[in-house]
């Protein structure tokens, strides 16, 4: 059943200047973008710094309102809501509850002044899940344990733990409600090398256990291709490739995929990849994004359309936003 | 490059930190040489100590931290002995230092242009025009286009990768014989990252200096390292050449390390880890410091530290499996 379904939602954040604060330029940050999320799957998005990945995963929570576009979202039962812009309050709670998230980095999402028990515990309060008190103390121990902390870590507060115990904590607090839909925005890239693959496996047994769907952030294509079903690939602000994992590894067709997955290190010393990189320059600013297909710049295939009309997401399983398979 | 000469030696440095927690022993008792024109990479998490090495090399260690023992050799003379005065004469001329924030290495209230003449004047004696000349010449071969409009900008006028280019131009000026990178890419994106590795690498060929590179990531070491130390928790934990380090890891930390890359196979299958977590520097265990993370463990680990061991090829291991000559220990 799905739970979200975005269409061609658009964002701009608008840059003020002068005296009067007027309106001077826009930070393109999403250009029509459509994702589609149902129970129990994963879909990564993976994709540059400032490509707009994180604020896709905040449009979807309802942290950002979209510019452009449409959201809608699936109650339990399959009623379809409106939720573009304000949440109406008789969907408010329901959504909010179905919806949760999980941050980058765990040394900034806990409130340093609670105790775990007390992080742990605040949604449960506004949502008034329990009535009982004796209740709500066992489910917290017990989800604790759940992520692998003891139950006497409640009255602790968060800088006792370490990165990784943070995140754990941060997995727990998202997962009080029984969420439908988590979105992991960059989950392990703040924690030690040596930690991330235990959280990432913490990670798929709740998904496994609790039947939750994630939308998985990340810049690392090694870890995206790991955790999804399904693979969007963004470039300033657009979905330039859209396939199943496998697929998407196997057979990458957008030249700007190409080159990500080519800029991977190689992990065999007798066989160095890093110098046959063809890409040059940076990605350019979303305040001034080229026109036409937003890689042309950088791409060593570009052809006489690419500068000047910009390539539609086409295809059936595997899309492909790309002049070159027009 | 394997019978180059050692142009930098460290020998048993100990630095320890006096903290509200008690005593963090970041460096612990660590020697390993640094050759010509090569690149040693220097592998770690954090707080295991390879920046404060490092800070050390550059005699820019915290006024908190106490050097207990140990020397840095360097042509002949102990860096740790040189007065501060002298010193200057080397840091940033001879041995130059690349970070990992190329955003707040520069002075923002600075453009690009002064903070190159400043190098050129203190170190070369150059006048402003011939100066500008040279850095403009110089960013011209990290590969920094428009080099005259970027000598004049500031530092926030300019992309992350754009700015470690000019960072690795800067510190190209006093043309030094030894380069320090600190996670020089952590902050970059890989599209970007990999051509400042490569741009790194062909500076290393033209100029023939040599490098430290560390970094956390052995993906970038595999791409850039010529030998490889792993540190863990204040110790380096094992020395070898990269083709052997990544062959035949042998301490279970290294052998945890390369196993943790996720690779395409491990998907819908359980990815392996390390158990457990990196210690805090006031709390390293006792016996060996990885012993309570390790599935090797035996009774001696946890109260003997072990020593190192070269089991040929020049390959050194701390690690109490291979005392005997390599065959492992007995169960005990």
């Amino acid at each position: 059943m799905k739970i979200i379904k975005a269409k061609n939602i658009k964002k701009y954040f608008p840059i003020r200047g002068g005296v009067f604060l007027k309106v001077t330029g826009y930070v393109k940050a999403l250009e029509s973008i459509n994702i589609e999320i149902n129970d129990f799957e994963s879909i990564g998005i993976v994709g540059e710094s400032g490509c707009g990945k994180t604020t896709l995963g905040r449009i979807i929570t309802k942290i950002y309102d979209p510019t452009e576009g449409s959201l809608y979202f699936y109650d339990e039962k399959g009623n379809e809501y409106d939720v573009t812009n304000k949440l109406d309050k008789s969907i408010k709670s329901t959504f909010r509850k179905s919806i949760q998230m999980i941050f980058q980095n765990p040394y900034d999402s806990l409130d340093p002044r609670l105790t775990v028990g007390e992080i742990i515990k605040e949604p449960l309060q506004i949502h008034r899940v329990f009535k009982n008190k004796k209740e709500e103390i066992d489910y917290i121990n017990e989800l604790l344990e759940r992520v692998g902390l003891s139950a006497t870590y409640t009255t602790r507060y968060p800088h006792e733990f370490s990165g990784g115990q943070r995140q754990r904590i941060a997995i727990a607090r998202a997962l009080t409600l029984k969420p439908r839909l988590i979105i992991c925005d960059e989950p392990t890239s703040a924690l030690d090398v040596s930690v991330q693959n235990q959280i990432i496996e913490l990670l798929k047994e709740i998904q496994n256990e609790f039947k939750i769907s994630y939308l998985f952030i990340s810049h690392n294509l090694d870890l995206i291709h790991h955790v999804s079903d399904k693979i969007v690939v963004i470039y300033l602000g657009n979905a330039i490739e859209e396939a199943p994992a496998d697929e998407l590894f196997e057979n990458p067709l957008h030249p700007y995929t190409k080159v990500l997955m080519s800029s991977m290190p190689s992990w065999d010393p007798g066989n160095r990849k890093l110098d046959k990189v063809l890409v040059t320059g940076e990605p350019p600013s979303p305040i001034n994004p080229p026109l036409g297909c937003p890689f042309h710049p950088r791409c060593t295939y570009k052809i006489d359309a690419c500068d000047k009309i910009q390539p539609e997401l086409l295809g059936a399983e595997h899309k492909v936003a790309c002049h070159l398979y027009d | 490059m394997k019978n180059s000469k050692n142009i930098l030696e460290i020998n048993n440095l100990k630095i320890y930190f006096k903290t509200f927690e008690g005593i963090s022993k970041a460096v612990d008792n660590i020697s390993f040489v640094l050759k010509e024109k090569e690149t040693l990479g220097l592998v770690g998490e954090s707080g295991c100590g390879k920046t404060v090495t490092n800070l050390a090399i550059m005699k820019l260690l915290n006024p908190k931290a106490t050097i207990l023992s140990g020397e840095i050799l360097y042509q002949d003379k102990n860096i740790l002995e040189i007065e501060e005065e002298d010193f200057k004469k080397v840091r940033g001329k001879e041995i130059g230092m690349i970070f990992q924030e190329p955003m707040s290495s520069f002075d923002p209230l600075y453009t690009i242009g002064e903070q190159m003449y400043e190098v050129c004047k203190t170190h070369l004696k150059l006048s402003k025009t011939e100066s500008r000349d040279k850095g403009i010449d110089m960013m011209r071969r990290v590969g920094i286009p428009e080099p005259e409009k970027r000598y004049e900008q500031y530092p926030h006028e300019m992309s992350g990768g754009m700015l470690q280019r000019a960072m690795i131009a800067l510190n190209l000026l006093t043309n030094p014989r030894i380069l320090i990178a600190d996670e020089p890419t952590t902050a970059l994106d890989v599209t970007v990252q990999a051509q400042v590795l490569n741009l790194m690498k062909s500076i290393q060929e033209e100029f023939g200096n040599s490098i430290i590179f560390i970094t956390h990531d052995l993906g970038v070491i595999s791409e850039m390292a010529d030998r490889v130390h792993v540190m863990y928790a204040g110790k380096l934990v094992e020395k070898g050449t990269t083709e052997e380090i990544f062959k035949e890891p042998k301490h279970p930390y290294t052998k945890g390390l390369m196993e943790s890359k996720i690779r395409r196979e491990y998907k819908s299958k359980t990815l392996p880890y390390i158990p457990g977590t990196v210690p805090s520097p006031q709390h390293f265990p006792d016996g060996c410091r990885f012993n309570p993370r390790c599935s090797f463990v035996r009774n001696i680990c946890k109260e003997e530290e072990p020593h190192e061991i070269n089991i040929g090829n020049d390959h050194l291991v701390s690690c109490w499996l291979y005392v005997n000559g390599g065959n492992k220990l007995e169960d005990n």
